[in-house]
């Protein structure tokens, strides 16, 4: 069919905002709230959903994903929460060096990739640090449905666990905060093994805490379907490479402080993608011919995938060696 | 615009008609003289003005003859619709998509008043007004889904996704092509598909799956599937197989023109925002051969592609039987002449028909 043809862009559909609020919560958190500039409603949208916040760094785009955390039935106002990362690759510094109230910005529509199953009977949930952010809406919506939950939340310190004392006030018999600092920890197989048939879990945090939560719950026999985790990967440097671009007709260099994908988008191929930390799968990208090493890095691909060298994941995969050619 | 509902029927004496405007706007799913499968999904971001895909939800001269035979089914058959307990969100999704939509796209038609959760709503030309509390299922005579779709022309599938996979949780189903909510509730994407031939071969649905696992909140998708109908049959529901199965075999050759429609799904993909669910609108046009062959373009590539179709589809698509009696009827209508590419009719620079 072709009624009204139109070529798909890439990501998701844009919202210009304001930067209405910009609250620092502790030594690395803080917190950016955003009005429509066109005055309307947010879309609403569904606990566990993310947004991608475009950043202009001097010439530079940054495209960063970032929970929602605002209330999803508060469709004046969203909400992320961003950690400062000081070895990272400048996204939350820009975030907290150069953003400041009233500022306009340009963020996606909501994409979920860490959705509630709304079937099941009872939700777990396991934060680890700035990984609160998706659950501060999960309670939310919750909340609203009379849902039945609880948080088990692991901060470093008092000072850095982020909206604990405001969870804590709020709920206080579903919030159970541990501190690092305070030698405490989360008591994960009592907790797995006690929970009724159909309890979801669902974990956000740190790639060693999701993958405790995952391998445990697999030996205390719950199913896997019933576990469920979410993991935003910042592309890491890397030594710079060349690649083909064979549908494109180019070939670009990638430099070693941006991804693949990054390097496409500077050199003007419209490449697909949705959540630019190597979950979504959108921009799964066929292999035609290489010779040399690939450095995948993302949660998509299944490791026989890696191995067989046909596809490689651009937004954190990166590669070393002679040639790489790809269907692009 | 100001549309003239038609007052007619789609069972017993079948007074359906379209009128010359529905004709020409008529969702013709040919683009060229042959067909086959293929994933053919485009954006549903509007189209040229007055077509069926200009709107949303498009509400053409049938809307409120068509509610008053979903109503009859209902009233029959109340399992035509229905929604997994864990559904109830994505009903009130599909309640606010469908209410905006049409508020926004008909403002002459309905309206939609909200004030925080208190809202109301009016329907003009089913004459209803509702005033009622969002998210609370005590202020409404049904459920959100089943409200709604009483008040919107088309089937509605609502998928839940989980696990990479879609799931047909709860929908209302009345004007179908020959499927049962009923048997396909909770099963998920290839359980539901398992029917149909040739293209699980061709790895069609696996593509199709992973385009609408992909399909995000603002920007819904739309594809166009057909069939064939005898008679101006809406509900054509394996429930009711006994009754209009028979139909097809008493059909002649005087009265093929009149009673063969093609029969045309308008299918859209919603991201659901509250719940992400994704809202599968299947949309059904039917148009009867003697009036879609007053269009010559449209006359000369039906009779090739029903010539030329696989035995597979014809057979599937429940025609195989008649499709003799069809050519012959169609081929008065093909002289030969080349066709332009794509769906429109073309009035003006198709060639009259040399016959």
């Amino acid at each position: 069919m072709s009624a009204a043809p139109q070529k798909a862009k890439a990501g998701a559909e844009k919202i210009d905002v304001l930067v209405s609020a910009v609250v620092p919560l502790n030594d690395l958190v803080t917190r950016f709230e955003f009005k429509r500039t066109d005055g309307k409603d947010f879309p609403p949208f569904s606990a566990g959903a993310h947004t991608v916040v475009e950043m202009q760094d001097e010439g530079r785009t940054r495209l960063n994903p970032y929970s929602l955390m605002s209330d999803p039935a508060d469709t004046s106002t969203y909400a992320i929460s961003v950690r400062r990362d000081d070895q990272g690759r400048g996204g939350s510094l820009f975030m907290h060096q150069n953003v400041s109230q009233g500022d306009p910005m340009v963020i996606t529509y909501p994409v979920n990739l860490f959705a509630l199953d709304l079937r099941a009977r009872k939700h777990i949930f396991f934060a680890g640090g700035i990984g609160i952010t998706p659950f501060m809406a999960m309670i939310a919506q919750l909340e609203r449905s009379n849902g039945h939950w609880e948080l088990h939340y692991a901060a470093r310190s008092p000072e850095l666990a982020s909206y604990a004392t405001e969870l804590k006030a709020k709920h206080p018999s579903n919030v159970h905060v541990y501190y690092d600092s305070e030698n405490q920890a989360i008591d994960l197989g009592h907790l797995l093994e006690g929970q009724p048939l159909g309890t979801h879990a669902y974990v956000c945090g740190p790639a060693g805490m999701i993958q405790w939560v995952h391998t445990t719950a697999a030996e205390l026999g719950w199913p896997e379907d019933n576990v469920h985790s979410e993991e935003f990967l910042a592309p890491q440097p890397g030594k710079p490479f060349q690649v083909r671009l064979c549908r494109s007709d180019i070939t670009i260099d990638v430099g070693e402080n941006e991804s693949l994908l990054e390097a496409m988008e500077r050199c003007g191929v419209d490449a697909p993608f949705l959540c630019r930390g190597g979950a979504c799968g959108q921009c799964e990208t066929d292999v035609v011919e290489h010779s040399g090493t690939f450095d995948h890095r993302d949660h998509w691909l299944d490791e026989a995938e890696h191995a067989s060298g046909e596809k490689i994941m651009p937004c954190v995969s990166r590669f070393l060696g002679e040639t790489l050619v790809l269907d692009r | 615009m100001t549309i003239q509902f038609n007052e007619e029927t789609f069972r017993d004496d079948y007074s359906f008609r379209n009128s010359d405007w529905a004709i020409k706007r008529f969702p013709f799913p040919f683009h060229e003289d042959s067909y086959m499968y293929s994933v053919n999904m485009e954006q549903h971001r509007g189209g040229p003005a007055g077509s069926v895909y200009e709107k949303r939800f498009d509400v053409d001269e049938h809307y409120v003859s068509e509610m008053r035979d979903r109503a009859l089914v209902l009233d029959d058959d109340p399992l035509r619709c229905q929604s997994l307990p864990h559904m109830t969100l994505a009903g009130w999704d599909t309640l606010e998509l469908i209410m905006v939509s049409k508020s926004e796209d008909y403002p002459d038609l309905f309206e939609l008043h909200r004030d925080g959760d208190q809202w109301h709503w009016i329907n003009r030309p089913m004459g209803i007004e509702q005033k009622f509390t969002f998210l609370d299922e005590t202020t409404l005579p049904c459920g959100p889904l089943e409200y709604i779709t009483r008040q919107a022309q088309g089937d509605f599938a609502v998928l839940d996704q989980r696990d990479e996979m879609l799931w047909m949780d709860a929908g209302m189903v009345t004007t179908q092509a020959d499927w049962s909510l009923d048997f396909d509730i909770g099963m998920n994407f290839f359980e539901w598909h398992a029917p149909v031939p040739l293209a699980h071969e061709m790895g069609i649905f696996k593509r199709a799956l992973k385009f609408l696992l992909n399909i995000q909140q603002g920007a819904p998708a739309r594809r166009l599937n057909w069939t064939m109908t005898v008679n101006p049959l809406l509900d054509t529901s394996p429930e009711n197989y006994h009754k209009w199965g028979i139909q097809k075999t008493q059909m002649t050759p005087e009265t093929i023109g009149a009673k063969q429609h093609l029969r045309v799904e308008l299918q859209t993909f919603y991201r659901l925002p509250r719940s992400n669910a994704l809202l599968f609108p299947i949309r059904c046009y039917l148009i009867a051969f003697q009036d879609l062959t007053t269009i010559p373009k449209w006359g000369r590539r039906l009779h090739r592609v029903i010539r030329d179709l696989p035995e597979e589809l014809a057979t599937y698509k429940g025609f195989i039987d008649n499709r003799p009696m069809m050519l012959d009827y169609l081929s008065q209508f093909d002289d030969g002449q080349p066709t332009s590419p794509g769906i429109w009719p073309d009035l003006t620079s198709e060639p009259a028909l040399k016959k």
